[in-house]
């Protein structure tokens, strides 16, 4: 798996956490800005999922190709669910959820990477 | 300020809940479904904690009188079984072949499996309070209690 865009994922995740913990902090809820850092972590997720298809179709495979793809479906759908959640609590708590999933995100990257490593191959 | 159990702070929780319902759960499926002779014991107790989380989940979901029971005793067997497993597994680690979630205290979870029980009650708790007497919490507050 492509190692710098897994880096990309993990950076812009991370700072997207930093964004809404401030907002957190601050008590406010999350406004545009917000939701744009998380939209810029879906961006670079989904890059990195085609990016990892072309692959398996190119005939790169990791070791247990079932959890691979579990583990992707959820790394693509969390930051538009904790959007979604986010936006029926506008609160400091909607900031927090995105703060949560934002942190979840390179834990997701990482778990990918060693199920992609782990071919056996 | 609300105090309902689904809204929140709830709401955060219930994000951590269904992550963990899951996370938990998709790795107890795959497990079993591929190499469940290996570690049996250990699947069926990561599917069973899979449930919990799920139950928990669609419990603080749902709120009110039977969702913050039912939640109240996910959190309970949650604690429980997360610090059976977590001392079982440091006392007898080779009765546990493979991890599971509540092994080490949660430990390849970031311990949060340990927390999140604690947070559930504690909310649960901070809730009921808030809940049947918001009215007379102020009231409370002014004449010191609390």
């Amino acid at each position: 798996m492509n190692e710098t865009l897994g880096v990309v994922v993990i950076v812009a995740a991370l700072a997207a956490a930093a964004w809404c913990a401030i907002a957190a902090a601050r008590n406010r809820p999350p406004d545009l800005s917000h939701v744009i850092s998380v939209a810029v972590v879906e961006l670079a997720a989904l890059v990195l999922t085609v990016v990892a298809i072309v692959a398996m179709i190119g005939g790169e495979r990791p070791g247990e190709a079932g959890t691979f793809v579990g583990y992707l479906i959820t790394f693509l759908g969390l930051p538009p669910v904790a959007v979604g959640l986010a936006r029926m609590e506008p609160t400091r708590w909607g900031s927090v959820i995105l703060l949560v999933a934002c942190l979840v995100m390179p834990v997701l990257v990482v778990r990918l990477q060693q199920l992609w490593e782990a071919t056996g191959a | 300020m609300r105090e309902r159990v689904n809204s929140g702070p709830g709401r955060v929780l219930i994000v951590v809940y269904g992550i963990f319902a899951l996370s938990a759960g998709a790795r107890a499926v795959v497990q079993m479904a591929t190499k469940f002779s290996e570690a049996p014991g250990a699947y069926l107790l990561s599917a069973f904690a899979a449930a919990i989380y799920l139950v928990a989940t669609i419990a603080l979901v749902r709120g009110g009188p039977g969702g913050r029971r039912l939640a109240f005793v996910c959190c309970s067997i949650e604690l429980a079984g997360v610090l059976a497993v977590g001392t079982a597994s440091l006392l007898a680690s080779s009765a546990f072949p493979d991890d599971t979630v509540w092994s080490g205290f949660g430990k390849g979870y970031g311990f949060v499996p340990l927390v999140l029980p604690i947070i559930g009650l504690y909310w649960l708790r901070r809730t009921a309070r808030g809940s049947g007497a918001r009215a007379t919490r102020n009231v409370d507050d002014l004449a010191g209690h609390e």
